[in-house]
């Protein structure tokens, strides 16, 4: 019998009865990590990563039931052993191991197998089936490595601030935002949003290094912007705040920006194409490495992924979850926000 | 290259004209002169002759990198563009170039009459030693149109104000027959070569919309009226007993037209007319959809030729004795026009009649009754004025009649294709026919991003069926479809074709069972259809 079912309210494991990342209220979910897709308020109980667990206290509520696991501990739930390996995709990531009677599934959430500096290295965990994302499930999504990336946009911020431009990184709070200030920390100060000061704050509470960066106060002066790097969240794109700035040019980070047309649609002054979660290169290593006799493709190009491992000859399937229909930014095409935060915002940040 | 790969990149990045002209003055003022030529050649639809066809690049792709057809079918439909598809799905390069842009262009062109080894050869070479970016130029040099929203004028606005040079005559030389491979730089923005050639055609003057009460152009005597034709617009240019004839897309079309050939004995030399292409019977001008029968055509038969005749609306006199006339006023232009035509007499070309009325109110009514003779509404041209390049805003306006409309149900959707390419677009819409829906039209604009963003989400959220591209949604969504024309078509289920149908508003008022019906577009059909 199959380790897991894909049901109505998300992927469940019958035997040791407990959910993973489900997008109904259980009474046990196993949380992946913190992107909202992959959490939701309303479950009884949760177990995450230890640095997992500040984070989803922080967005979702202070009163949640948590329990936590460091990568490579496990415990027993009706005797199934769940244990967690990193993911790579942000701080706290886990793929989920599932152990029964000698029978082991992997739910590998969403994950990236380079390393980005900040998040636990992916690491493949050997499995009979395995739940894979393939957000950028085609051949011609193939990332360069990060540090060209990176060298590509400290250069694009040393022209701006040469040209009086202020440069602003639209990034997600969670995730993609640390990443960034990871790997852009050096002689130019880096301004921070308030919704990702506030996770910092939380991040680095719980013992992760990161580097220092200064909340964007209501003080802040353009001038020091402008000497500066900006990052705001998605919903900040577009708003009055930014287009106050002195000479505004916005960067935009994600995956997407490996396609021109992406790249045009977002009206921004730059694209890099950089990515949280695994190229098409990283999905295929990460599948082979973990020798899976069954694959489980689920949120991207599923059809076109699944089909493609089949004629690998590695049976794989399809399944309708809903990951990548929440706010992890690369999730979807469109960056936009909710209008509501939008203009909280704008009024907090604009005089 | 790698500038040219650089310039593209600013190009595409930035939707702002001053941007990119700066861009473009940047490249002009470091780039190497021939490869100067070469990139206006690209930017004005000048294409080197593809050596290699795009469907080989492809198998070439998907044979080094082991890549299966259908994946990379589906690579492409996610991309949006087959030269960047295979630029992206090629390993990294080992090596690097700095070959020239006209250097590639000129390796490419020998490999004319070439066999198809060395051809492969040749490529995947060059791929080994560019990056993604350069790789998708080069593709592009092959097999594709640099479209990048760098319009001629942009681009010869930028070349004025890198060489200090008159804008409309770089303009004249730029659109003029001229050989990338032979010019160079220099003569090319000095336009050296126009003279010699007897084909040029003058840049066509251009009208606005009128969008404020015709009252407020002033008097009425002022202004000559005539009827806006729906047809292509044209110049037919007559000199050193040749004839040429233009359309408005910088394209030589004479070929296609041959009763407006006798016009080579007809015309004086040194003579510039312009008009409007169109389908006419004794003097009367037919639909759109008959004049559509003889476009892009590359032999006309007899048929084609008793069904649908041409004929030529002159507007206008550019050139007359060898001299340019566009400075002149536009009455004395038209009175050159009327002396030239005075004899002739001859149903294929007819001077654009005149509309006179006392006032304002006698021409507004008027005007509703342009649908009667297959005209679209009014031109007003200011009697004084000059024809110029492009346009330009006040001296001619369009005072077009309101287009038909229709409400309809979207029933299908499918991605765009370019920077639209990971939205659903291009809407099918239906309207009811009983108790089914029966589809009338496709359109893809007429939304803004954010509507578009709404819609996509809709789509996604309430797709039926899934084939291939396009999805199958609930008929829910009602839109407001403007229209041109109306004409029977045996190719489609509804046995009618709008003609130019494009979305004018999203009628989030309505639900679906308020659309229209087919019957009240046969109606509509059968009410246009008297006049033919």
């Amino acid at each position: 019998m199959a380790l897991i079912e894909f049901t109505k309210r998300g992927i469940y494991c019958k035997q040791g009865d407990f959910y993973v990342d489900p997008w109904w209220p259980v009474d046990y979910a196993v949380t992946t990590h913190g992107h909202s897709d992959h959490v939701r308020f309303g479950n009884k109980y949760y177990l995450c990563h230890t640095l997992t667990k500040p984070i989803i206290k922080r967005r979702i509520s202070e009163d949640l039931n948590v329990e936590t696991l460091n990568y490579g501990e496990s415990i027993v739930r009706n005797g199934v052993n769940i244990s967690f390996y990193p993911a790579g995709h942000i701080i706290g990531s886990a793929q989920v191991r599932l152990e029964y009677k000698g029978e082991v599934c992997v739910i590998s959430g969403d994950y990236k197998t380079e390393d980005d500096g900040i998040s636990d290295v992916f690491e493949p965990v050997k499995c009979h089936s395995f739940v894979s994302e393939s957000t950028f499930g085609l051949p011609v999504y193939k990332w360069q490595k990060q540090e060209v990336v990176f060298n590509g946009i400290k250069s694009w911020v040393n022209d701006n601030i040469q040209q009086q431009k202020t440069s602003v990184l639209i990034a997600y709070s969670l995730g993609k935002a640390q990443r960034l200030i990871k790997n852009l920390a050096g002689d130019v100060p880096i301004y921070v949003h308030n919704s990702i000061a506030n996770l910092n704050e939380v991040i680095i509470d719980a013992g992760v290094n990161l580097p220092e960066t200064i909340r964007i106060t209501p003080e802040t002066t353009k001038d020091e912007l402008q000497k500066g790097i900006v990052i705001v969240p998605p919903a900040m794109r577009d708003s009055r705040w930014i287009k106050n700035l002195s000479h505004p040019v916005t960067g935009i980070c994600s995956g997407w920006m490996q396609v021109r047309a992406h790249r045009r649609w977002q009206s921004a002054d730059a694209g890099f194409a950089l990515s949280d979660h695994a190229d098409w290169t990283g999905l295929m290593d990460a599948i082979t490495a973990t020798g899976a006799e069954k694959v489980y493709v689920t949120h991207g190009f599923t059809a076109a992924f699944s089909r493609f491992l089949n004629d690998e000859g590695i049976e794989s399937e399809e399944v309708m979850t809903k990951f990548g229909q929440e706010d992890d930014e690369e999730n979807k095409v469109d960056l936009a926000d909710a209008e509501n935060h939008h203009i909280e915002t704008e009024n907090k940040k604009s005089e | 290259m790698k500038r040219f790969a650089k310039l593209i990149q600013q190009l595409e990045l930035s939707n702002k004209t001053n941007d990119k002209i700066a861009a473009l003055v940047d490249y002009f003022n470091h780039a190497d002169d021939q490869d100067k030529i070469w990139v206006i050649a690209l930017f004005t639809g000048k294409k080197p002759k593809r050596p290699i066809k795009s469907t080989l690049l492809k198998y070439w792709a998907i044979d080094i990198t082991q890549t299966p057809e259908w994946l990379f079918s589906e690579s492409y439909s996610n991309v949006g563009d087959l030269s960047e598809t295979i630029a992206l799905l090629l390993p990294p390069a080992e090596n690097t170039s700095d070959f020239q842009l006209h250097k590639w262009i000129e390796d490419l062109h020998d490999l004319e009459g070439k066999d198809d080894e060395t051809k492969k050869y040749f490529i995947l070479n060059a791929w080994n030693q560019l990056e993604t970016q350069e790789r998708f130029i080069f593709n592009k040099l092959i097999s594709g149109n640099f479209r990048i929203g760098v319009s001629n004028k942009m681009l010869v606005n930028a070349l004025a104000k890198q060489s200090s040079l008159d804008s409309a005559q770089i303009m004249h030389s730029i659109m003029g027959k001229w050989n990338p491979y032979e010019i160079t730089f220099h003569e090319l923005i000095n336009g050296t070569h126009v003279n010699t050639d007897n084909s040029w055609p003058y840049p066509f003057c251009l009208a606005y919309a009128l969008e404020q009460e015709p009252e407020k152009l002033g008097d009425l005597s002022e202004w000559q009226a005539e009827w806006k034709w729906d047809g292509i617009r044209g110049q037919i240019v007559k000199r050193n007993g040749e004839l040429f004839i233009w359309s408005r897309g910088e394209e030589l079309v004479t070929d296609q037209f041959p009763e407006l050939h006798f016009l080579i004995d007809v015309l004086p030399d040194g003579v510039v007319l312009d008009g409007e292409i169109l389908a006419v019977q004794d003097k009367q001008v037919l639909s759109f959809s008959t004049l559509q029968q003889r476009l892009n055509r590359k032999t006309i038969n007899k048929k084609q030729l008793d069904d649908a005749p041409i004929g030529f609306f002159v507007y206008d006199i550019l050139e007359y004795e060898t001299n340019d006339y566009r400075e002149y006023p536009l009455s004395e232009r038209r009175a050159i026009l009327e002396q030239l035509f005075e004899n002739l007499d001859e149903s294929a070309v007819i001077l654009s009649p005149l509309i006179n009325c006392k006032n304002w109110e006698e021409l507004a009514a008027l005007r509703q009754t342009s649908r009667s003779i297959n005209s679209e509404g009014i031109m007003l041209k200011k009697l004084s004025s000059h024809y110029h390049s492009g346009r330009k805003r006040g001296d001619w306006w369009k005072w077009k009649i309101n287009p038909y409309t229709v409400d309809a149900v979207m029933i299908y959707a499918q991605k765009g294709s370019g920077r639209r390419a990971n939205f659903f677009t291009d809407y099918t819409f239906a309207v009811r026919d009983g108790e089914n829906l029966v589809t009338i039209a496709k359109a893809y604009s007429g939304l803004t991003d954010k509507e578009i963003k709404e819609v996509n989400s809709f789509v996604t959220r309430n797709a039926i069926e899934k084939f291939g591209p396009v999805r199958t949604v609930k008929p829910e969504l009602v839109f407001e479809i403007a229209f041109e024309g109306i004409a029977e078509s045996k190719r489609h289920k509804a046995g009618l074709a709008l003609r130019f149908p494009r979305i004018l508003r999203w009628r989030k008022d309505k639900k679906a069972a308020e659309i229209n019906t087919l019957e009240d577009l046969r109606q509509l059909l059968e009410s246009t259809f008297i006049n033919g």
